[in-house]
């Protein structure tokens, strides 16, 4: 039952995709740790680490897509779902830390006793714990997305004003997490990791394994997405999209879909935030900033909304473009970052895929025009 | 709430925008198995009847009751739409990005809930439904063609089938020649008796001669109230129906 759920949705194309990223998540890993040094195949830890990176903001590309492309919620606060997966994750890896901190205090992180906190707050308790840290950073976006949807939905909150709130919900979120009586580092963050699981969080064997495990999860986001979207769920999902009073008249409760929805993207939102930042080895209140947000909407855009494999592909070429930029021209990023979007929305309304299969079908059109 | 045998009772329903009464004190019978063809000028009050009907619209005031026991003021769309009311719009809505088939599969009596739909496996009496469907739109070639390449025509008729997919008890119909041919016309009043055999209609016109081959009783509103009930000729001869479509 399971399995014919979840492979209900896969086509040929997306069965190869998913391939190709496992292939990615393995390849590059052993290349690392096989191939020695001064060999031209060696794979350096910074690009593992880069490539890591790009895999989890793929996943949290697809969770927007998921939302936006196959249900018409143009959110703009997945960044905070991201955020708070990657809090849990950084609260983890701070209680990991122990009496290695620069003070020296077995219990409390350094933020705390430097702030003269005497005990630890109550919801750091359990944090120690890998597998209840993993749970809260499915636990906690997907509670506030849930709390968030139960009433915009149901009060049938849509379009820009929808957009609106969730743009609110992430800004509230950043100046709440910017205060130090928050408990959670204050506009610092959280940052000197020592340990995941008892393996140093610098050594090129985690940063391979962290790769490995962004491409696993990516894949089975890619999986679990497309049997949602290929399920006959899926099919009410676009029709909620399209004609959202048609499908009421039809009977259809349209909030249970929208909000299952909704609660399942901020999930995948979490876990990548979680794989996100002991490869970056920091998280603090700016991944809350909206700017975040809007630029992984602009993700999904660039490889093609309603596609599953398009938010991935956007989020490669425009976090390659903002790596290569910043680094060669820093100052003509953001010029590039508006440029792009006004090219994805005049030129390109399907994005990258979608200008694949134009093309496609443009070759396919002057073939059958040929004369024989 | 009364208890009537009626399969729609309307009585003193009151819905105003803004001070303006889209409907002042409107009451309505229509009867199990009857067709009924509501005219009346614009701004007469139909478009607003309907959407007080499938609860789009909450009144002021008043009654509806469906079916002699639920009360349709309580209720939202989907709950609505459940109990056997189904509404076809003057633009013909399907959906675009779907299939034929699919647009027949979402419109199927039955499923409704988010969760069982994830799970949900097609079944052969769904199918055989589905072909039952498509045979009577003869629509069987287009059935995996999407909604967005259809015509005009082929929407209206899939829209058609996905009302008898909905299988409803009360069918609210608006409009439905507007923009046709005097063919086309006279094929939508056959298709709708056809469909009169099992179900109940209430249809909303402009158009005279449409009413005049629909044969059935008629009822004049006028700035949200009845003006006039009866046969097409006895409202016709009714001097105040005259003044409100003529008088002015």
């Amino acid at each position: 039952m399971i399995t014919r759920f979840l492979l209900q949705g896969m086509d040929r194309n997306l069965r190869l995709f998913v391939l190709l990223v496992l292939a990615v998540g393995v390849t590059l890993p052993l290349l690392n740790q096989i191939v020695p040094p001064g060999s031209p195949f060696h794979v350096p830890a910074w690009l593992l680490q880069l490539i890591g990176k790009y895999l989890s903001f793929a996943l949290l590309a697809l969770a927007v897509d998921l939302v936006w492309g196959f249900c018409g919620i143009l959110s703009l606060g997945h960044g905070a779902f991201f955020a708070l997966g990657g809090y849990c994750m950084g609260m983890y890896l701070m209680r990991q830390i122990g009496s290695r901190g620069v003070y020296g205090n077995p219990l409390l992180p350094d933020f705390m006793v430097f702030l003269n906190y005497k005990e630890l707050p109550w919801f750091w308790y359990g944090f120690d714990n890998f597998g209840f840290a993993m749970l809260m950073a499915i636990l906690v976006p997907s509670l506030l997305a849930f709390a968030l949807g139960w009433f915009a939905f149901r009060s049938r909150v849509t379009g820009v004003y929808l957009s609106i709130i969730t743009q609110a919900m992430t800004f509230a979120l950043m100046l709440a997490f910017f205060r130090n009586d928050m408990g959670l580092g204050g506009n610092n963050g959280m940052t000197d990791f020592k340990e995941i699981l008892g393996f140093s969080v610098q050594a090129d064997s985690t940063r391979a394994v962290l790769c490995f495990a962004s491409a696993f999860m990516l894949a089975l986001g890619l999986v679990v997405s497309a049997a949602i979207v290929g399920s006959r769920f899926g099919k009410a999902l676009t029709a909620v999209r399209d004609a959202e009073s048609r499908m009421r008249f039809l009977g259809y409760r349209v909030e249970g879909y929208k909000l299952f929805v909704f609660v399942f993207s901020a999930a995948m939102a979490g876990i990548a935030g979680a794989l996100y930042v002991p490869q970056v080895g920091i998280i603090n209140p700016s991944e809350f900033s909206p700017a975040n947000s809007i630029e992984a909407v602009l993700w999904v855009a660039v490889g093609g909304r309603g596609t599953l494999i398009g938010p991935v592909i956007g989020a490669f070429i425009v976090n390659f473009g903002k790596t290569w930029l910043t680094g060669a021209l820093p100052e003509f990023w953001l010029f590039a970052l508006g440029a792009l979007f006004i090219v994805v929305t005049l030129l390109l309304p399907k994005g990258v895929v979608g200008l694949w299969a134009q093309i496609k079908n443009r070759s396919l059109a002057k073939k059958a025009r040929a004369p024989v | 709430m009364r208890s009537t045998s009626a399969l729609l009772y309307l009585s003193g329903v009151t819905v105003s925008f803004d001070g303006f009464k889209a409907l002042n004190n409107l009451s309505l019978l229509i009867e199990p198995g009857e067709m009924r063809a509501i005219i009346g000028p614009n701004g007469a009050g139909k478009t607003t009847m309907m959407d007080v009907v499938t609860g789009k619209t909450r009144p002021d005031s008043g009654e509806v009751v469906f079916d002699g026991r639920a009360d349709l003021t309580k209720l939202d769309e989907a709950n609505i739409a459940t109990l056997g009311i189904g509404r076809k719009f003057q633009k013909p809505t399907v959906f675009e990005n779907h299939t034929v088939r699919d647009n027949l599969l979402l419109a199927l009596a039955g499923l409704r809930k988010w969760h069982r739909l994830l799970l949900a496996q097609p079944t052969k009496s769904e199918g055989q439904r589905l072909a039952e469907i498509l045979s009577i739109i003869r629509m069987e070639e287009q059935q995996h063609m999407l909604g967005a390449r259809l015509s005009h025509g082929q929407k209206q008729w899939l829209e058609i089938g996905m009302l008898l997919a909905q299988d409803p008890k009360l069918l609210l119909v608006d409009e439905p020649v507007a923009g046709m041919t005097d063919v086309e016309t006279e094929t939508t009043a056959q298709v709708l008796r056809e469909i009169n055999k099992t179900h109940s209609v209430v249809v909303v016109e402009h158009d005279m001669s449409f009413v005049r081959a629909l044969g059935v009783k008629v009822t004049v509103l006028h700035e949200g109230s009845m003006l006039a009930e009866g046969t097409l000729d006895q409202v016709s001869a009714d001097q105040r129906v005259v003044e409100v479509y003529l008088g002015r």
